[in-house]
């Protein structure tokens, strides 16, 4: 099926499958048109300050798309945020904005490379070695943000802040250990973590640059789509997202369902930092904070929280990035230039929010207008 | 270690002082934002163009306060198109609030370029410590005329809510929409006027960033400031009074770091340094969830919903 | 930015893509004529810091005849430099890739360099090894500590010889400069001490300004720095009536009344001879590292804070630098009582690029 039935799903089920083919279209175009608005409008900008909008969308085409190279360098610049966007889109279902991606990455990305230290000097094989990696990371991104959730749920402590707070901290406690106990002694200038060394190292998807981390973004953004459209668990979570009295009132376990989705959200940002460490750092220092978390904020809200939409839109944030530096150094024009672009496309995509259900083109001629 | 521990309290008042005032004015802002029953995260937008725009303006017309003005007016800028954006039907107001975030971030580095190379002029302190015969404590008590502004008009704020027909408007509006509705107010307009005067005041503690403490432009001036002062804004549960201490407090634990490795602490500076992060969390963790917390939330904001 | 410029990288994007396709042993050759110069940034290139002194350097480079430049700032020490880098060479044609900051490395340009054999890369930090790392990458340094041991001669001599640090990080590079701004205070003034305060973070305005306050609290009188953009300690310092001394780039203009003189590094003697090595068809060296002695330091212009005796044992210590004489000699204890120090070293020697402690007179710690 499509992907417009994870937005409407929650609507009563009366409708007809030319209804669900408008309602595609409506989710399809309404941000399309929105994203070549804020192009026009970004036009007219450059137009102001005396550049050349044409050699401009020509090199982001070029950067991000124009070549075998430019494509996987978008797509490895997409990996980090499919798993972050996904981080804030899952518990924004259900009804909470949840900030602390980052936190979660720093401390899923310092853990694993933190049990891979005993466990390599022991020579154990790398598969089990990044194994066990990769679930130390999902374990504690998971209990951290899932922390977050469950001050929220039982203390009634605001998640947006807590979730800001936590990401602090997290940076704090990855520090404290890297230039303390856990520093390599040979990591003089940068102090980091023991490296895992080339052999655990987890490699490039074959015949390609991009690493394992975009497969797996893709796959986790499948299963959470399956999981929150097509399960009871998801229809209970945007339920409560919708409407929590309304889901108290039907006995859901909500406290459990908000604590289980800032949970997959640590997972998924974990899992990013597992792979910033086994396929990029190859052991954990500052560098993992790269705000991937803040970016994969903006790409979830572009994809208006929908698992599989995160997929283009963290491609499109990945092809921006890639291309910004075609940018800097054809046009001359500084590395905030992306920043402006993006502000202006997030602010006409939001606006475009205000579009859904109210274009008469997208309306079964028998219903009407909704409010 | 008596002498140590002075010294240490010196400088966490002197820090309290200098250091507090970007985020109360950044915090009233948004208390008047949200009592109107709108949040906008994206004051650190307004922070931080703000702090830009000031310290252009002050660099080209050699009059600082020109710069605060300046700034109070791109604040209104980005505030009037928040508020302008969340009219509409159906758009979600903190998404708008990251989007002006990222948006006036990039507009404060794209149009700053230029201006982090020249010195320009700063606001000036008043000496209310002289007579002290201490340095140290005569340091500490330069204070910047924008930290008394910002207490007058958490003063007044808190007297305008309680007391005049404007404030009970706003809370109203913030309150119940519908309410305020039945009584002939336009909630649009109150909420479209509170997040451009929020965004005014935020603009002003960018200048104070840029014009006074640390006095600089760069990419790096904020740190995250402004977003964290959106937090206080909670943590002082929407009173105009509670704000003044929790920004204090926050600038005050945020000069522990520094003043601990100056007397010889220095073992675990990460943790001292991120002090204001931990306090703030614990005591959030500590007041929420009482009946009196829930009292004080305007019923309209959508962050507590 | 000429029109110009922009077309000839066109045409040379054409060609380089031909080049990446066909992988020919070709680049080489063609670096001889022609120099793409790719350079990348941490932060912005202007920053009043480390980044602008490269940028201010590379800017001096793009007037000669047969090179372009081609820049990209604030690229963070993640898989996007490796992109960055791949993307100039891929669609710019760059042949020479300069990558100026330190967590650039590794893995980043030791691998890029595997992948792009016919490529030259050199990178701003003494790393290279020439038994593990590839034959095109290679490093290239100025030892900013000896003109931060010139600071402390300068800065001992203009004040009682309390001087306080405000530095970034507790790593061996920073930790040289504040040991050598000691051991140059030290050397005119026996009981010059120097306290130091680690801020965490390469670029913090608002606590670089706190620690500067609590510096010139605790009795400091002068005032130096090892952060990315000085700026905000230099002016901080000034406002308070205490003396400075600079770091990477001129901070002259920030302090017209306490400035006593900086640290500054000269990129553009490396970046020159990196040109005419490629210009003559030469490879430029793998491993370049210097100082006073091979004109890749400068010491800013004394200012108004520095005093008429200080000047003069200001030059003097350059002088002997010039000539060789070792910053580390004798023995020497770290302020926990350690000897770390038993012999004269030469200021190159490697065993001072992985220092981990602080002297005896530094107040301060690194954990």
């Amino acid at each position: 099926m499509t992907a417009e039935t994870a937005d409407t799903a929650a609507i009563p089920a009366k409708a007809g499958p030319s209804l669900g083919l408008l309602r595609f279209a409506e989710a399809v175009s309404i941000p399309i048109g929105a994203l070549v608005v804020s192009a026009l409008l970004f036009a007219l900008f450059l137009v102001a300050i005396g550049k050349d909008p044409l050699q401009f969308y020509q090199l982001i085409w070029t950067g991000g798309f124009g070549s075998s190279f430019s494509i996987q360098n978008s797509l490895q610049r997409a990996a980090p945020l499919i798993l972050t966007g996904l981080a804030f889109a899952i518990p924004a279902r259900i009804g909470l904005t949840m900030i602390g991606g980052e936190g979660a990455l720093v401390l899923g990305g310092f853990s694993a490379a933190a049990i891979a230290i005993p466990l390599v000097s022991n020579a154990v094989p790398p598969p089990l070695t990044l194994l066990v990696m990769a679930l130390t990371a999902v374990l504690t991104g998971g209990l951290w943000v899932g922390f977050t959730g469950w001050l929220k749920y039982a203390r009634g402590v605001n998640e947006t802040i807590a979730s800001l707070l936590m990401s602090y901290i997290a940076i704090a406690i990855m520090n404290f250990f890297v230039e303390g106990a856990l520093r390599d002694p040979a990591s003089a200038n940068k102090p980091s973590t023991m490296p895992i060394g080339d052999a655990y190292r987890i490699g490039s998807i074959p015949g390609t640059d991009v690493h394992w981390g975009f497969a797996a973004g893709v796959v986790l953004a499948l299963l959470l789509w399956v999981l929150m459209s097509r399960t009871t668990f998801g229809f209970a979570a945007r339920m409560t997202g919708g409407n929590l009295r309304a889901a108290r009132a039907q006995g859901l376990p909500v406290g459990w369902l908000m604590v289980v989705c800032c949970a997959i959200a640590g997972a998924a940002a974990g899992l990013a930092g597992f792979f910033e460490v086994a396929a990029i750092h190859g052991q954990a220092n500052a560098s993992l904070v790269a705000g991937y978390g803040f970016t994969g904020i903006l790409v979830a809200f572009l994809a208006r929280q929908n698992p599989l939409a995160v997929i283009p839109v963290a491609i499109l944030f990945g092809a921006l990035a890639a291309a910004g530096g075609v940018i800097q150094r054809r046009m001359g024009m500084p590395d905030a230039t992306i920043l402006v672009l993006q502000g202006m496309m997030f602010v006409v995509l939001l606006v475009s929010e205000t579009f859904y259900g109210r274009l008469k083109l997208f309306q079964p001629k028998a219903t009407g207008q909704r409010a | 270690m008596d002498n140590a521990l002075v010294t240490v309290l010196i400088a966490m008042l002197g820090g309290a002082i200098r250091v507090s005032t970007p985020f109360m004015f950044v915090a009233l802002g948004e208390t008047l934002t949200e009592k109107s029953g709108r949040i906008n995260l994206g004051l650190e937008g307004n922070l931080v163009l703000g702090a830009m725009v000031a310290y252009a303006v002050s660099y080209l017309s050699g009059n600082a306060w020109l710069g605060v003005l300046a700034a109070g007016g791109s604040g209104i800028f980005l505030g009037a198109l928040h508020g302008y954006i969340c009219k509409l039907p159906r758009v979600n107001d903190i998404a708008v609030g990251i989007a002006m975030m990222s948006f006036g971030t990039g507009l404060a580095f794209f149009f700053g370029k230029p201006f982090i190379q020249p010195t320009a002029p700063r606001l000036d302190a008043i000496p209310l410590g002289d007579w002290t015969g201490n340095p140290a404590l005569a340091q500490a008590l330069q204070v910047n005329p924008l930290f008394f502004v910002g207490i007058a008009l958490a003063v007044f704020m808190f007297w305008a809510f309680r007391n005049t027909r404007w404030g009970l408007i706003v809370r109203m509006t913030g309150d119940s929409a519908a309410s305020a509705k039945a009584m002939g107010v336009s909630v649009d307009l109150v909420r479209f006027l509170a997040t451009a005067a929020g965004g005014f005041l935020a603009g002003i503690g960018g200048a104070f960033l840029s014009l006074y403490y640390p006095g600089s432009w760069n990419q790096g001036l904020s740190s995250g400031q402004g977003l964290m002062a959106v937090a206080l804004v909670i943590f002082a549960r929407w009173d105009p009074i509670k704000c003044i201490f929790a920004a204090l407090l926050f600038g005050a634990a945020g000069a522990l770091g520094p003043s601990l490795q100056s007397i010889g602490i220095s073992q675990g500076y990460y943790f001292f340094n991120a002090a204001p992060y931990i306090l703030t969390l614990i005591i959030m963790i500590i007041s929420a969830g009482s009946k009196a917390a829930a009292r004080d939330v305007p019923g309209e904001l959508s962050i507590t919903k | 930015m000429t029109l110009t410029a922009i077309s000839r990288r066109r045409l040379l994007k054409v060609g380089a893509a031909g080049l990446a396709a066909s992988a020919l042993p070709f680049g080489i050759a063609r670096a001889q004529t022609n120099v793409v110069l790719g350079i990348v940034y941490v932060g912005p290139k202007d920053d009043f810091g480390w980044n602008q002194a490269h940028a201010v350097s590379v800017e001096s480079l793009k007037a000669l005849p047969g090179i372009t430049v081609v820049e990209e700032e604030n690229v963070p020490e993640t898989d996007a430099v490796a992109k960055s880098m791949e993307s100039m060479i891929n669609l710019d044609g760059a042949n020479l890739i300069l990558a100026t900051s330190f967590g650039y490395y590794n893995p980043f340009v030791v691998e890029l360099a595997k992948k792009y054999p016919d490529v030259t890369f050199r990178h701003a930090a003494p790393l290279w090894n020439k038994d593990k790392d590839p034959a095109n990458a290679g490093s290239y340094f100025p030892y900013l500590n000896q003109a931060h041991y010139v600071n402390g001669v300068a800065a001992g001599l203009s004040s009682g010889g309390k001087i306080g640090f405000v530095a970034a990080k507790p790593i061996p590079s920073v930790l040289s400069n504040i040991n050598s701004a000691l051991l140059g205070a030290r050397s005119v003034n026996p009981n010059a001490t120097v306290q130091v305060i680690f801020t965490g973070e390469w670029s913090l305005p608002v606590r670089e300004a706190e620690a500067t306050n609590a510096l010139v609290d605790a009795g400091c009188e002068v005032i130096t720095c090892h952060v990315d953009s000085p700026k905000v300690v230099i002016e901080t310092a000034e406002g308070r009536g205490v003396k400075t001394a600079g770091h990477n780039a001129s901070q002259a203009p920030l302090a017209p009344k306490g400035f006593i003189t900086g640290a500054e590094y000269k990129w553009e003697t490396i970046y020159k001879s990196y040109a005419d090595d490629i210009a003559a068809g030469k490879t430029p060296p793998n491993f370049l590292v210097g100082g006073y002695n091979n004109d890749m330091l400068r010491t800013t212009p004394y200012g108004a804070g520095a005093t008429p005796e200080a000047i003069a044992a200001a030059d003097a210590a350059i002088a002997a630098l010039v000539a060789g004489a070792p910053i580390y000699k004798g023995t020497l204890k770290d302020n926990a009582g350690n000897v770390v120090v038993d012999k004269d070293y030469d200021n190159y020697d490697p065993y001072l690029d992985g220092m981990t402690w602080l002297l005896e007179g530094v107040q301060g710690s690194i954990t």
